[in-house]
């Protein structure tokens, strides 16, 4: 017993420790949960007309004009091939900025249903994603994230905001 | 009729003020031992203008008085005048003089008559006494003035009741716009006109240019006036005809013919007409649409920056200012609006506040760009000092170099403007001095005597790009290895692509010339040159073909560059086309379509066939409204050599946008060279006519 | 009624030539320079273009050349508004294309003059 009791002690003391910690935004999109590095995240806003680009997926819905800057707004649903869903006042685009290998920030949209919240996150509780029973890609899946009994599939926002990688899944599909 | 000339008055003093300023800042910024021409074309140019209009404004006393200085001022920038720190001091005394003039006249005072007349004597005494074509100048302009009173040394007055005139067109009198039929009907206001027409010079039918003038005519003209008169009419068409004028009675007897003389008139006039007319028809093939087209509201700015490097001011077009003034006074009314919904706020104001912060968002964003937009300036500035530099050097070196200059309304930020200006002249000199040969090597090559040195500057994608092109002798690949090699900047084994190869020019202490030339190489390396450059946050490249030329390309990354566009909509959708790409817009007639198996729709435009380009199939434009050919409108573009014609629903505004990246964040489309923000927010995206052209082939 | 494009970079000089114009019931356009009336003449066709010898940006005598470049101005009267001492102006501009001149400074009568005599 008093094992048992230590090694929760190590366990909680372990959590604790900050650098073990990541945060991320949890999002939902059907009825799976997904979330992003939270550093990553550079502001939410509701779902607002784009300005349609040609010749694109159509999962890459067009750009809008956010401060000045052209960005782009992807559907991740449409992107995973999770089903239609109309877009509501409710629809949120979250906005997630990346540093390319050339050290420029890009920045790039994508249509979630719902927001979720800011969870926490012990680096060592991340499981590897297994390679079936998820509708996404693994090559998008950092790894799992159990947060009060929900599964939170966590993911790789460089990859997801390459576009060229996503070309490759359009085309393979 | 008569027009009260006093409404523009009050232009032409505010007009002449600022004149005087630049003439006035001109003149001081003048380097006398390197005098630019262009600073003197510009301080011509004030002078000829306040001329020209106090002369027609009816100010003779300053129209006399500018005279002279623009005289000066012409003789200088012709080089026919030294310019001399005396010469200048006299303007820029006569400049204040002229200021006090204006003032005077304007306030309704009257003209100090001794400063005037001090000025008049010393701006003569520089223009007769030293550095310049004196008393000939002089009298020369006495002459022209009474060039009216005798055209030829015998004045014909002509009792013997009128005149003879073969007039034979040259083929291209047409093309200058003038017609046959004006003179004649001029002619025939002078007395009664009769013509007969030559058809000789016509040629047969398979050679006959309708665009050509092949006819000629004896005219008769019957009554009593000079032949100066004559003289006038054909005034304009002097070079462009043959013209032999006699007296009746000297010819012998008029040959009239038969038929009463204005009805031969008409009837030859008729006959001669079908020729233009069916010109003109060929130039006007289909009813051209007069679309709505709102000029641009920005005026072009007339900043010039003083000479010196990054100095602190800028010279802004007024109307810059106003727009400013207008966005503020928006911003403050929607920040009023917004504290009153936030004084009381209840949830059902929720899309008042919502609108009301999308509109600060845009009325800030505007400010912004204003702002940004003030520091813009045509490349122009940079560009206009190598006419010069390319003419003098290349003939200190005897080499027979041509320069041709690319895009010089490209606007750029005015910081690149003093910044790139050295780079320039240093990537400029090098071709001049290192890349095109001696001409007879040229020949000797194969290639023509005359180098040509392009200077281009356009926009690609949200940047500006500068490219120096020389058709010269190129990089030698393996001399640059040999020389890095040597200098120890690569070891023997290294393996390098060819643009890294190129790429050692940059390094520092690299030179391949045999010693340094006092041309291109005192003190400044290429490693400068790309330390500048990058400073900027750019970059340079070089691309090279032994034997065939270099092209040096500077890539400087820019958040605002500025193009001139035609809004245009396809259903919901709006685009913008570049102004300089496109040649007419015109409703096509389904004769003019032709339907080509495998090469697509094609439309005929006078002499060629033009592929159309559907733009609402090519981007998948769902709310088009025109899908038949001729109830759209069609906008003939051209890109980097291609033609095309663009099938579109509506031509909307002009205006002056801002060009936004679409790679930055996002990717490269094809047929879209980068995209701009409309006034409601929305992102209309801009036009690649090649890439369209491009896409349309596939 | 015909369509003239007036260009001079003097605001004073196209109020006048644009009101003279107007007033006897010609529809006028105006530009400040040469780029701005080679910009506005590729959207609407204009039956005879006025322009200055010496504006910024693109002189006279370039524009009319740039404009003879067009397909549909070939034929279109174009004259050059030029100082009588301007005789090399007078060439170059013939050579670039130009219908003729009027000379400055003119009187408004003068310009219509001239005006009828070329669009008839």
């Amino acid at each position: 017993m008093t094992e048992e009791a230590e090694n929760i002690e190590t366990e909680v003391i372990e959590e604790v420790k900050l650098d073990n910690m990541l945060q991320f935004l949890s999002f939902t999109l059907g009825d799976e949960e997904y979330g992003v590095d939270i550093l990553r995240v550079q502001e939410i806003r509701s779902w607002e007309p784009v300005s349609r680009i040609p010749n694109v997926p159509s999962y890459e819905k067009g750009v809008v004009n956010l401060r000045g800057a052209i960005v782009p707004i992807i559907d991740l649903r449409e992107r995973f091939g999770l089903g239609y869903l109309q877009y509501s006042p409710l629809t949120v685009v979250v906005v997630l900025q990346i540093q390319t290998e050339e050290g420029r920030t890009r920045v790039m949209g994508v249509v979630v249903d719902a927001v979720s919240d800011v969870i926490d996150v012990n680096k060592k509780s991340i499981q590897n994603a297994p390679n079936f029973g998820t509708k996404v890609s693994t090559e998008f899946i950092n790894g799992l994230a159990s947060v009060n009994e929900r599964m939170v599939m966590l993911l790789d926002v460089e990859k997801l905001l390459k576009l060229d990688s996503l070309d490759d899944e359009y085309e393979n599909n | 009729m008569s027009i009260d000339m006093s409404q523009f008055h009050q232009v032409f003093f505010e007009e002449s003020f600022e004149g005087l300023d630049i003439m006035e800042s001109g003149l001081l910024n003048l380097d006398m031992g390197d005098v630019d021409d262009e600073d003197i074309n510009t301080i011509f140019r004030a002078a000829h203008s306040i001329k020209g209009g106090s002369g027609t404004f009816g100010f003779s006393a300053v129209a006399d008085f500018t005279h002279v200085m623009e005289t000066l001022l012409d003789e200088m920038r012709d080089g026919r005048r030294q310019v001399t720190q005396q010469a200048v001091d006299v303007l820029l005394g006569s400049v204040d003089c002229l200021k006090e003039m204006l003032t005077a006249i304007q306030d309704e005072q009257a003209i100090n008559e001794s400063h005037v007349s001090e000025y008049q004597k010393a701006l003569e005494v520089e223009l007769n006494g030293g550095g310049g074509e004196d008393v000939a100048a002089v009298q020369n302009d006495a002459v022209e003035v009474s060039v009216e009173s005798s055209s030829s040394p015998v004045a014909q007055e002509n009792d013997e009741k009128g005149w003879r005139i073969a007039f034979s067109p040259h083929a291209d009198l047409l093309k200058t716009g003038n017609d046959p039929v004006r003179m004649f009907r001029e002619l025939s206001g002078l007395g009664e006109l009769t013509a007969t027409v030559d058809f000789q010079g016509v040629p047969g039918f398979y050679d006959l240019d309708p665009e050509d003038c092949h006819l000629s005519w004896n005219l008769e003209v019957v009554g009593n006036f000079p032949e100066s008169e004559v003289n006038e009419i054909f005034d304009w068409v002097e070079d462009e005809c043959d013209l032999a004028i006699q007296t009746l009675t000297e010819s012998g007897d008029t040959e009239n013919n038969d038929a009463p003389i204005e009805q031969q008139a008409e009837e030859q006039s008729k006959e001669q007409t079908p020729v233009p007319a069916k010109v003109e028809a060929k130039a006007e093939p289909a009813d051209k649409v007069l679309p709505a087209a709102k000029p641009a509201t920005a005026k072009k700015e007339v900043a010039k920056p003083p000479a010196g490097k990054g100095s602190g001011s800028i010279r802004v077009d007024t109307s810059k200012i106003d727009t400013l003034i207008n966005m503020v006074g928006e911003l403050v009314i929607t920040q009023s609006m917004l504290s009153l919904v936030g004084e009381h706020f209840e949830l059902n104001k929720l899309d008042q506040l919502k609108n009301g912060l999308s509109q600060l968002e845009r009325h800030t964003r505007e400010l912004q760009e204003s702002v940004m937009n003030i520091r813009m300036l045509p490349i122009s500035f940079v560009f206009s000092r190598f006419p010069r530099l390319v003419h003098d050097l290349s003939s200190k070196l005897d080499k027979k170099i041509e320069l041709v200059l690319v895009g010089e309304n490209t606007e750029v930020d005015k910081t690149v403007v003093e910044l790139l200006s050295d780079p320039l002249v240093h990537l400029v000199r090098n071709s001049l001095d290192h890349g095109i040969e001696m001409p007879a090597d040229r020949v000797a090559a194969g290639k023509p005597e005359m180098g040509t040195i392009t200077l281009e500057a356009y926009h690609r994608g949200g940047n500006i790009v500068i490219e120096v092109k020389d058709d010269g002798k190129g990089l030698d690949k393996d001399m640059l290895r040999t020389k890095a090699i040597e200098k120890g900047l690569i070891d023997e084994e290294t393996v390098l692509t060819d643009k890294q190869i190129y790429e050692l020019i940059f390094m520092a202490g690299f030179s391949t010339a045999e010693q340094l030339s006092d041309i291109s190489g005192r003190g400044v390396g290429m490693d400068v040159v790309r330390r500048n450059i990058q400073s900027l946050g750019g970059n340079i490249e070089i691309i090279s073909e032994l034997g065939k030329g270099s092209t040096i390309a500077i890539h400087l990354p820019l958040t605002l560059a500025i193009l001139d566009g035609q809004s245009i909509a396809v259903g919901d959708e709006r685009f913008i086309i570049p102004l300089g790409a496109i040649i007419e817009s015109i409703n096509i007639k389904e004769s003019m379509l032709n339907r080509v198996a495998g090469r697509g729709e094609t439309f005929r435009l006078r002499d060629e066939y033009l592929p159309i380009v559907r733009m609402h199939e090519i981007f998948d434009v769902k709310t088009a409204q025109a899908t038949k050919l001729t109830d759209g409108l069609v906008v003939v573009v051209e890109g980097q050599g291609l033609r095309c014609g663009l099938f579109i629903d509506d031509l909307l505004g002009q205006q002056q946008v801002v060009i936004k990246s679409l790679e930055a964040n996002y990717r490269k489309v094809e047929g879209v060279s980068g995209a701009t923000i409309l006034g409601d927010g929305s992102v209309a995206l801009i036009l690649d006519i090649p890439g369209l052209v491009r896409l349309s082939n596939q | 009624m015909a369509s003239i494009l007036a260009v001079d970079d003097s605001a004073s000089m196209r109020q006048m030539v644009s009101f003279t114009l107007k007033g006897a019931g010609y529809t006028v356009v105006e530009a400040v320079d040469g780029v701005d009336a080679l910009n506005k003449a590729k959207t609407q066709k204009f039956d005879c273009v006025v322009t200055d010898v010496n504006m910024p940006n693109k002189d006279g005598i370039t524009l009319i050349r740039d404009l003879r470049a067009l397909p549909n101005y070939k034929f279109v009267p174009m004259l050059m508004l030029t100082t009588e001492s301007g005789m090399d102006k007078k060439q170059a501009g013939k050579a670039a294309g130009a219908t003729g001149w009027i000379v400055k400074p003119f009187n408004p009568d003068q310009l219509l003059k001239t005006i009828k005599k070329v669009l008839g």
